[in-house]
């Protein structure tokens, strides 16, 4: 079939009919084609310029055919018989090289010449090529037409011949990853290179990009997602492999371009017809010359162009219409996706942007690995993303189409058509009540309906004590709005409620989110989000923080630290002002300073003009107004102090408060300076619920405040009074006494292990005060009573430290995300024209 | 009207996502200065705005990046990155700059990078992503 294949229109045409000339002989081309001769077979004397030599196939079924799911015979869909019956005469594999509009010419690469009187430009589009060193290397391709699947094969054969290839696929959309996965499974060593964080990120969103990409990671892809190509590295002219921004380097015996298309306009351009990202074409696929029309990819209508064939379709209706004289329009189409890619169901139409108005509705099922998102606006749906299930993607996409009002049905709308369709059953509660008796309601734990209705019968009043005493809803819980359903049928208005969410995100609160994770070893947000069935795709700036938090203290050598999720302060490492300059608080360990440092700081003060210098309530020096751009400086200087970040702007250990103690005061006990300056060596760096604040006194008098401090020692003559849950903020709260101990080796070591305990149990923001008044003393006392407890939440606290205690201001100061500090660029308008400085 | 003037500030990549660069924009008619903030969300969009929370005039750019809204980093207000507004029970707006994304490059539209454009900024800008 690879052969040019020219089929002569039918003797007995006869010799009035106008001439119509189509170039292209793709989708669209011969779509239309066919759509005319359904309506009016004897109208137009047709011929076709197709630039690729053979007859038209399914473009869309090239992946099945990489894939070798289908060969190319089995997607051909106008057959060399199909042209001859119809009196087509295809001229294949010689392109289009001008039209002249003046004379109603076209003319062809072999220099055919053929006059028109209707013309149709239908083109496609070509593949988009980023402009790097080495793009024209021998082995770079396409994807785009069969030529290109046959070099994909060779290099694929080429490989298995050698024992594997390697192909790098650039471009992480719907196209680059069915070539992706076709090269796979044809045994080559696949990565694919994406420069946006998601996959498909103009179909997906980050939670359902996270799971396509788990799953083709467990497929053995490699997926380099926020990657960008810098240049493609050759060998005696052959790909040799792909070099990214980044420096890594990736070995490829082929390198597949698949980073989107361009509307093939070069035709249409040169011949004077108006152009703009596509050809311009109105409501009748007219383009700006009457006697000119234009269908497919290479289109502009209203502003669109489109990459898929379903709008083909329609446009080439109304083209058919308008031919043969009986015009109806189109008007725009809304699009739908589904990934090739077998065992992947996966679906995504409209826009799931959200936005002003709009209005998530999420249901996750980690078990089956679903995750579905319906983006509802006034009432109506306006985009769908499926993960995991698809079945109701074309209902969901009807109802879009349709635009129809689902605020009937609202309330059951993401459990499917199933449970939405209509009348009675369009009221959840409803819904759930027709359901039979043995219909299963909690898939994890195969507990039927009839069994939740028995156990809230039997006493189970709320969502926990039913989880508790049925398993209903106590694993994935995605159908806990099924029992919230069953036991507001069951009860009427006497549902008690559970301890608070942890935001409106989910239906979990704090302590469920911390207990899954360890349990289910969850490793990062996205992965928590789609476990815990998160109702928002990417959480809040109340929950993203907490879980940056729960992972950090759950998994301290692995997790690695979302900045994105970390408050101004945490992640500029300094203080946010009320007019958005930062302030600067250096460590001073134990409140104790020397020359050195002041000078440094002195320094600093000058050099930067910042305008106050302070004496904060921690004991130490605040230095303010410095500008976000000069943090790393002024962290250099002070680094070469000696000094390291003070952590004021952390959850995290802020000062440890000390007295001058047994070295210089007339009654001071102990040497709380020294045990202040020990403290807070072991404890700097470490994250926390809330801040965290320690301070050590020489005797009962108390200079250091101790006891309204989160750990609190107090020196006497037999040892050290350790102290614990005060506060001196808001609500001023005293401590209590948790033990004494007799040495320092003991006070640091039960300060180690109350911090973990803390670490391990309080909320996120929850003081050690309000903590303790929560969970009682007696209980911090029962968790540290044994010494191998205190050991092993000591050791937990050490071990933690090991990866914490790196001074961030120096990573900073040594260049690490400096785009967190520098502009973008700086622009300055200059006679009308820009100046851009770079930063 | 999306073929207007548009200013190149350079490639996507400079921005990480769910984080905001800034673009400061100096010399301005009478000398003055304005700042604006460059978005990047987890979705994939881009969007530009003005740098200041229409509450005490925060630094929008600093802020947590959550869907198309940012929380401010001094008092909490959510503001909506595609129209400006302040959300819930917040009243406010800060300018937006009408942004497009073309083979991998952010450009802005000129007049509203000047500040001369709000009568032609009032579309909202299109929801902008990488390939198109
Ligand atoms: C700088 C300093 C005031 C000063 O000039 O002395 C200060 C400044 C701030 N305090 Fe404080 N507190 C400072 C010592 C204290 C103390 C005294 C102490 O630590 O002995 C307290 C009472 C003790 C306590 O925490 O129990 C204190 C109780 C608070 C509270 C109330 C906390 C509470 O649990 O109720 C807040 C609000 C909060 O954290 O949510 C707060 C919050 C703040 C913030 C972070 C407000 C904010 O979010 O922007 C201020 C940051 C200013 C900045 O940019 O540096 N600051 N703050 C002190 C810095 C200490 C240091 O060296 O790190
Ligand atoms: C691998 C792959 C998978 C796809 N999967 C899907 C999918 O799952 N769903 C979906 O909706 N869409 C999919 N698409 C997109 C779909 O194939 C296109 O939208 C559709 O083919 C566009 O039709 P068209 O006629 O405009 O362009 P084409 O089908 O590309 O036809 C244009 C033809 O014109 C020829 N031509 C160009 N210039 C000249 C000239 N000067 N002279 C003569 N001939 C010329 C070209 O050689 C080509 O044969 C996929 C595309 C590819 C490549
Ligand atoms: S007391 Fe209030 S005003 Fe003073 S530093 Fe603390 S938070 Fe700011
Ligand atoms: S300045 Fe933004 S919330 Fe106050």
């Amino acid at each position: 079939m690879n052969a040019p294949v020219n089929v002569k229109a039918g003797k007995g045409a006869l010799p009035a009919r106008e001439k119509l000339v189509v170039i292209g002989n793709g989708m669209a081309g011969c779509r239309a084609v066919e759509e005319v001769l359904s309506r009016d077979g004897d109208r137009f004397e047709i011929t076709i310029f197709g630039a690729e030599p053979r007859v038209n196939y399914n473009r869309i079924m090239l992946s099945p055919v990489l894939a070798g799911e289908k060969t190319f015979e089995e997607i051909v869909i106008n057959t060399p018989e199909w042209y001859e019956e119809n009196g087509i005469t295809l001229v294949s594999g010689d392109k289009v090289v001008q039209i002249d509009r003046a004379t109603q010419t076209v003319i062809a690469a072999s220099g055919r010449v053929e006059p028109y009187d209707r013309l149709l430009i239908a083109t496609g589009s070509d593949p988009f090529i980023i402009p790097v060193p080495g793009k024209d290397l021998d082995g770079v391709v396409t994807f785009r037409d069969l030529d290109d699947v046959d070099k994909m094969l060779a290099a694929a054969d080429a490989g298995q011949a050698r024992g594997g290839g390697s192909a790098v696929v650039i471009g992480g959309g719907l196209l680059g990853l069915e070539a992706a996965h076709g090269l796979s499974l044809r045994g080559m060593k696949v990565t694919v290179i994406h420069l946006m964080p998601t996959l498909m990120e103009r179909q997906l969103d980050e939670a359902a990009g996270f799971l396509l990409r788990s799953e083709l990671e467990r497929r053995g892809q490699t997926i380099l997602t926020g990657a960008n190509t810098k240049e493609i590295l050759g060998k005696d002219g052959k790909v040799a492999g792909v070099r990214l921004e980044d420096g890594t380097e990736i070995v490829a015996d082929i390198v597949v371009m698949a980073v989107g298309i361009r509307p093939a306009t070069g035709l249409a351009k040169e011949a004077g017809l108006e152009v703009e990202r596509g050809i311009l074409v109105d409501d009748h696929m007219v383009t700006s010359d009457p006697a000119v029309l234009s269908v497919g990819e290479c289109v502009q209508h209203r502003g669109l162009c489109y990459g898929l064939v379903a709008p083909l379709w329609d446009m080439c209706r109304a083209l058919a219409d308008h031919l043969t004289d009986q015009p109806t329009g189109y008007t725009g189409s809304v699009t739908s996706t589904k990934l090739k890619v077998s065992g992947i169901d996966l679906f995504s139409a409209g826009d799931f942007s959200g936005g002003e108005g709009c209005e998530d509705i999420v249901m996750r099922d980690a078990a089956r690995g679903i995750y579905k998102r319906v983006i509802v606006k006034d009432n109506r749906i306006v985009g769908a993303v499926l993960y995991g299930d698809t079945a109701d993607g074309s209902w969901y996409f009807d109802l879009l189409k349709k635009s129809e009002d689902v605020s009937d049905i609202r309330e059951a709308l993401i459990f499917g058509q199933a449970f939405a369709s209509g009348g009675a059953l369009a009221d959840p509660n409803a819904a759930v009540a027709a359901l039979s008796d043995d219909a299963e309601i909690c898939g994890c734990n195969g507990v039927s309906k009839g069994q939740v209705v028995s156990c809230i019968a039997g006493g189970a009043h709320s969502l926990d004590a039913v989880r508790a005493s049925c398993k209903a809803s106590a694993s994935c819980g995605s159908c806990t709005g099924l029992v919230e359903s069953l036991l507001s049928l069951t009860l009427g208005g006497e549902v008690e409620s559970g301890p608070a969410t942890m935001c409106k995100c989910t239906s979990f609160t704090h302590d469920d989110v911390r207990a899954l994770i360890l349990d289910k070893k969850l490793m990062s947000i996205p992965h928590v989000l789609q476990e815990l069935h998160w109702s928002t795709p990417d959480g809040c700036a109340s929950c993203r923080p907490a879980l940056n938090y729960y992972l950090l203290c759950a998994w301290p050598g692995e997790y690695v630290d979302d900045q994105k999720s970390r408050f101004v302060n945490e992640r500029m490492h300094a203080n946010i002002q009320k007019d958005g300059t930062y302030s600067v608080v250096p460590r001073m360990w134990g409140g104790l300073t020397n020359p050195r440092e002041l000078r440094a700081i002195a320094d600093v003060v000058e050099k930067y003009n910042a305008p106050m210098v302070k004496v904060t309530g921690g004991q130490r020096l605040d230095i303010f107004g410095i500008k976000k751009e000069d943090l790393p400086a002024v962290w250099a200087d002070l680094n070469a102090a000696g000094m390291v970040s003070g952590h004021a702007y952390g959850k995290s250990l802020r000062t440890v408060k000390t007295c001058v103690g047994s070295e210089w005061c007339r009654f001071g006990t102990q040497d709380s300076t020294g045990l202040g300056v020990k403290l807070e060596r072991m404890t700097w760096g470490s994250w926390m619920p809330h801040k965290f604040k320690i301070a050590v006194s020489g005797c009962p008098r108390n200079c250091a405040e101790a006891t309204i401090k989160d750990f609190g020692v107090v020196c006497v003559d037999s040892g050290y009074e350790l102290h614990v849950g005060g506060n001196g903020g808001i609500k001023v709260r005293a401590t209590d006494l948790l033990c004494k101990v007799a040495t320092e080796a003991e006070a640091m070591e039960m300060c180690a292990a109350f911090i973990q305990l803390y670490r391990e149990e309080a909320r996120y923001l929850e003081r050690t005060a309000p903590w303790i008044e929560r969970v009682g003393l007696e209980h911090v006392k029962q968790k540290l009573a044994r010494p191998q407890a205190i050991a092993a939440y000591a050791a937990r606290f050490h071990y933690s430290q090991t990866f914490m205690q790196d001074d961030p201001w120096a990573k900073r100061a040594a260049g690490e995300r400096a785009d967190l500090h520098q502009h973008l660029a700086t622009v300055r308008p200059v006679d009308g024209a820009f100046l851009m400085e770079k930063a | 009207m999306m073929y207007g003037d548009w200013l190149d500030i350079g490639p996507v990549g400079q921005i990480e996502a769910g984080t905001a660069r800034t673009l400061p924009v100096e010399g301005l008619k009478d000398g003055a200065r304005r700042e604006l903030a460059i978005f990047h969300t987890l979705r994939g969009e881009f969007f530009a705005i003005e740098n200041r929370c229409p509450h005490k005039q925060g630094p929008l750019s600093q802020g947590i990046v959550h869907g198309d809204v940012v929380t401010c980093p001094l008092h909490n207000w959510n503001i909506s990155l595609r129209s400006g507004r302040a959300l819930g029970e917040d009243e406010g707006c800060v300018p937006t700059i009408p942004l497009k994304v073309d083979a991998g490059r952010l450009y802005l539209l000129r007049a509203a990078v000047l500040g001369e454009a709000d009568e032609v900024a009032a579309p909202v800008p299109e929801a902008a992503t990488v390939k198109d």
